[in-house]
């Protein structure tokens, strides 16, 4: 930018020795300061609250002071049915929500990658959930499983009879699931269709000059060099899974009573009751519980990964 | 295969994703037009008298004109908030990308737990409100680009892994400094990508709900107006489903126009791992 540095003789190496002046290149070039500001942000809005969480968990908090109350919260949390049932529910609901985006995505990918017609309409008409409003589908999702809704009408066709959906305490999670699922296959699908296209293409040509058929193909090219693909949307839906909220509370606001409460709702509950302690201590059960699934998942997910 | 079954299958799938996933949507549009009374209901069936324009109109008129607030609201913190990150997240990869040695693993540490760790909220909320930013724009903004700059860099790092370094020298030895470098040379050629980014970003934090709950319910969002109105409008779903048709307007015209570059960065990541 300053006149003097055009005088400066340039460095055309990439090494990183130091310029006659004492700044190596790589510092001039790619300053540390660009750095700064989202460093900041993130110590200030993300760090600080992470790791005082850790602090505020063990006290009786008012936002403005907070009285050390040792492992109290944690007690609570864990003594109480009310709250503890959240960790259990969120548990159940990530492998639940997770596994049938595995188990579900795969074949579809296969399936829209195949020579079906209208494929690329069928791609669009499965991704277009992902990007509604989670509380738009909440909404309607919980009309449509009304007792009287669209789904128990439809079931009572084929003489099926329909279930409470939603108000039967042992039903409603694993229909709030359900509902994730429906909206989030769509991206599951699309994290395999881009792994299954990026296999070059001879594997498979080799493969029917070898005489395999559609199955054997299935088996011993796509599942294997899919790998990297089901790392992803396992790790993304588990994450995801573990925290979420939104269509829990829009769709049964963790009811009837406590029957599809997960941690997030445990924590926004807490936190609406002013137990604000309380609440941080289901944000570090939440950090726990993510962090010890989510590495070691990562590392065994990502370790013997298929060179293509 | 041969091609009778082909379009037997075919038509078979068509038929399954039209129930499965057009259906519900049908279903929004459908009550969104009905009179109250009807949509009261909640049946899927044709509505015996059309009320689109005045459910419309009223649904604006709600309660003094908030869903039109709600989408200023809404717009306001997209643009800004996706701007900031785009900008933020883009020099955090160049730099990142472009050092080798010992800032390179840190920095990936820092970035993945972005990605990994569920915000703590309430200690959030404690220091937004030592700042004086709790329950005000300028807060909401900076916490959708703090949660948003690890997948975004992530993008960016590897889209700038493509750009060769000579680049960066020849600009160099023109006798341009880092910031020339970036803005003028770098991030143009960053276009893509950066389209990507923003598509992706700017439909999740227009369609973010825990935030704003959080950290700024005093201010309408158009989540927040859905969510508030559910509890309103017993009687009324043709209002709270013109809601919804409204709030679903936006990500829709996004996907019309930037299926291609959405598809690309939300699935990122499905090849390496």
């Amino acid at each position: 930018m300053s006149a003097s540095q055009v005088r400066t003789p340039p460095v055309l190496r990439t090494a990183t020795s130091s310029s006659r002046r004492g700044v190596s290149y790589r510092d001039r070039v790619y300053p540390l300061w660009f750095y700064v500001v989202p460093a900041i942000l993130y110590l200030v809005l993300f760090i600080v609250p992470t790791v005082s969480s850790f602090y505020f968990a063990f006290t009786r908090w008012d936002l403005r002071e907070a009285e050390w109350i040792g492992w109290d919260n944690f007690a609570r949390f864990f003594a109480e049915p009310s709250l503890v049932q959240g960790l259990w529910h969120t548990l159940v609901y990530a492998v639940i929500t997770s596994g049938a985006k595995v188990v579900l995505g795969l074949p579809l990918a296969v399936l829209l990658t195949s020579g079906i017609i209208g494929r690329t309409f069928l791609r669009s008409v499965l991704f277009f959930p992902v990007l509604v409003s989670t509380i738009g589908v909440g909404i309607t999702f919980t009309a449509l499983m009304d007792d009287e809704g669209l789904i128990n009408s439809v079931l009572g066709l084929f003489g099926i009879d329909g279930v409470l959906w939603l108000a039967d305490p042992a039903l409603a999670l694993y229909s709030v699931a359900l509902v994730d699922i429906w909206k989030g296959i769509g991206l599951a699908t699309l994290i395999y269709i881009a792994g299954i296209l990026a296999i070059p293409h001879e594997y498979f040509e080799a493969a029917r000059v070898d005489g395999a058929g559609r199955l054997q193909q299935f088996f011993t090219i796509i599942l294997p060099l899919s790998r990297p693909a089901t790392a992803t949307v396992i790790i993304l839906s588990l994450i995801g899974g573990l925290r979420s909220f939104d269509l829990i509370w829009a769709m049964t606001r963790g009811g009837p009573g406590f029957a599809s409460d997960v941690i997030a709702s445990v924590i926004y509950k807490q936190y609406q009751a002013g137990f604000y302690g309380l609440s941080t201590a289901g944000n570090v059960v939440l950090f726990l519980v993510v962090t010890a699934i989510a590495l070691p998942l990562n590392w065994f997910l990502t370790r013997r990964e298929v060179d293509l | 295969m041969n091609r009778p079954l082909r379009v037997v299958l075919s038509v078979l799938v068509l038929a399954v994703f039209a129930v499965v996933f057009i259906v519900p949507f049908v279903f929004i549009a459908l009550t969104a037009i009905k009179t109250p009374a009807e949509s009261s209901l909640l049946q899927f069936s044709w509505p015996t008298e059309v009320a689109l324009v005045q459910n419309f109109v009223e649904v604006l008129q709600t309660r003094e004109y908030l869903l039109v607030i709600a989408f200023i609201n809404s717009t306001v913190l997209t643009v800004v908030s996706v701007a900031l990150m785009v900008i933020l997240s883009a020099m955090t990869a160049f730099v990142w990308q472009r050092r080798p040695g010992r800032s390179g693993p840190i920095i990936q540490l820092i970035v993945l737990s972005g990605l990994i760790i569920p915000p703590a909220v309430v200690p959030t909320i404690w220091v937004l409100q030592a700042l004086g930013l709790f329950r005000t724009m300028p807060g909401l903004i900076l916490i959708e680009v703090v949660f948003g700059l690890s997948f975004s860099t992530l993008l960016f790092r590897a889209f700038i892994a493509t750009i060769p370094k000579d680049l960066d020298e020849a600009a160099i030895v023109d006798g341009a400094g880092p910031l020339r470098l970036f803005f003028r040379i770098v991030f143009p050629l960053l276009r893509p990508v950066a389209v990507t980014v923003i598509v992706v970003q700017s439909v999740n934090v227009f369609n973010d709900f825990v935030n704003p709950l959080y950290f700024l319910p005093s201010h309408p969002t158009v989540q927040l107006t859905l969510y508030n109105f559910q509890s309103q409008y017993l009687t009324q779903n043709n209002l709270l489903f013109m809601n919804i048709l409204l709030i679903t307007i936006p990500p829709l015209i996004m996907f019309l126009v930037f299926n291609r570059q959405m598809v690309a960065g939300m699935t990122s990541g499905a090849i390496k791992g």
